[in-house]
């Protein structure tokens, strides 16, 4: 088990499936467990992915 | 909180927006499953920012709506037993059964509890050695690993008056199933996030290549779902049929194997009846023998059960993408959640729920015609 802040709100989530998962990280948790470990650097990639898409305002008229 | 808002930015679902505009040039009909993406859809208005030519319709991705009438009959006769604490995910306490919820079984003097994880009810069955505690194992690949390990756990300590009445269920089945029906007007899948996140992906490509469907793995805030979108359409435009990770700070290829390990070892799977819909085959996951003395289905069961649907709820044509919400007569009028005819009505993760909950009470189609209708900005 370990604790996990929820934006405020921590609880304990057991964190069996996440072997290796260390403080600081971050995880998707369901139902009390950690499910899934969310890869800071894929975020930000997929965000600069989006940030590189033409503006809305940009498009030729 | 941090990795959540950053995927609200309005800025850059404009960008997202045009870029789907820019990429569509006929009409496509796409369906979410989880019934979580139904939500964020309907509260985002994601569907209303769209260009006509992009249809969503809601899949059956909500766990206690599919959840079999049966089923839930079962567990109502269960937590009316003396001696029972009958602990629940919250949203279920409101689904109907066959005329009855556990609500009411709760006020008519049941000892019904909701829990947030089912090791909430495994420690009242350790504090409560007298009782007998039943957990309501419902839910698709997200919820599997915590009933598994809830009940690993339980035959490890030897708490003999714990048990599960198992009802999971599975997704690439019933994509299967929405797929082959004849009726089926969905071209392309946003597949659930978190279910990918346990189970990976590599169930699907066999799926998208044997139904010629596009199939994204989709996050849950609106930048992931349009982002979603925008890779489906694409293929569907280019004529391409594959599998895409559209989410990939969260699922991998391969998902989460511990997980699928202690599933494996616990559950096996079985043919389910979804509600609605009807038997899916090997759709669901059922205690293996080696747990049998944990499965309540088992311990108490219960005879003389005759499941009755009420005849004017169209909650299995909601749940296959066959209507919209605001299509079914009792919607808003005789079903509302207060008085729900049908799951759909009831679960925070149900299309009609979402559907009253955000005001949408006119047909999407109607409602784009009304000069007033088309939103200002995101």
């Amino acid at each position: 088990m370990g604790k996990v802040d929820f934006g405020g709100v921590v609880k304990d989530v057991c964190l069996a499936y996440l072997p290796g998962i260390a403080v600081g990280e971050y995880a998707v948790v369901h139902a009390g467990f950690a499910i899934s470990r969310l890869d800071e650097a894929a975020a930000l990639e997929t965000l600069r992915t989006f940030a590189a898409m033409e503006s809305p305002n940009e498009e030729p008229l | 909180m941090k990795h959540l808002t950053e995927f609200r930015d309005p800025e850059l679902a404009g960008r997202l927006l045009a870029e789907i505009r820019r990429t569509v040039t006929r009409a496509w009909v796409l369906m979410e499953v989880c019934g979580g993406q139904t939500h964020a859809i309907v509260r985002h208005g994601i569907d209303q920012l769209l260009p006509p030519e992009v249809e969503l319709v809601h899949g059956p991705g909500c766990p206690v709506c599919v959840t079999p009438l049966e089923m839930i009959d079962h567990a109502l006769a269960i937590a009316a037993k003396p001696g029972v604490m009958f602990c629940s995910f919250g949203d279920m306490l409101r689904v109907p059964g066959s005329g009855n919820d556990l609500l009411r079984v709760k006020s008519a003097g049941a000892d019904v509890r909701i829990v947030y994880s089912p090791l909430d009810a495994l420690a009242l069955a350790r504090r409560h050695p007298d009782r007998e505690v039943v957990f309501f194992g419902i839910g698709f690949e997200t919820t599997a690993p915590a009933t598994a390990m809830t009940v690993h756990t339980a035959k490890r300590l030897g708490v003999c008056n714990f048990s599960v009445l198992a009802a999971h269920v599975r997704v690439p089945p019933a994509i299967r199933a929405i797929a082959s029906d004849p009726g089926n007007r969905v071209q392309a899948f946003l597949a659930a996030g978190h279910v990918c996140g346990v189970m990976g992906y590599h169930e699907y490509p066999v799926l998208a290549e044997s139904h010629r469907v596009p199939i994204v793995v989709t996050g849950f805030e609106p930048l992931d779902i349009l982002e979603g979108i925008r890779r489906a359409v694409r293929q569907l435009e280019a004529g391409e049929a594959c599998v895409e990770n559209a989410y990939d700070r969260v699922v991998t290829f391969q998902g989460n194997e511990s997980a699928q390990e202690l599933i494996a070892t616990v559950f096996e799977e079985t043919d389910r009846n979804w509600r609605g819909i009807g038997t899916i085959p090997a759709s669901g996951w059922k205690l293996r023998p080696e747990y049998h003395t944990f499965d309540a289905e088992l311990r108490f069961p219960v005879s003389g059960v005759r499941p009755a649907e009420p005849n004017s709820c169209r909650s299995g044509d909601v749940l296959r993408g066959r209507i919209k919400p605001t299509e079914c007569p009792a919607f808003g009028t005789s079903c509302t959640p207060w008085s729900p005819l049908g799951a759909t009505m009831v679960s925070s993760e149900g299309a009609c729920a979402a559907y009253f909950h955000t005001g949408r009470f006119i047909p999407l189609g109607l409602a784009k015609t009304a000069p007033d209708a088309q939103p200002a900005a995101l």
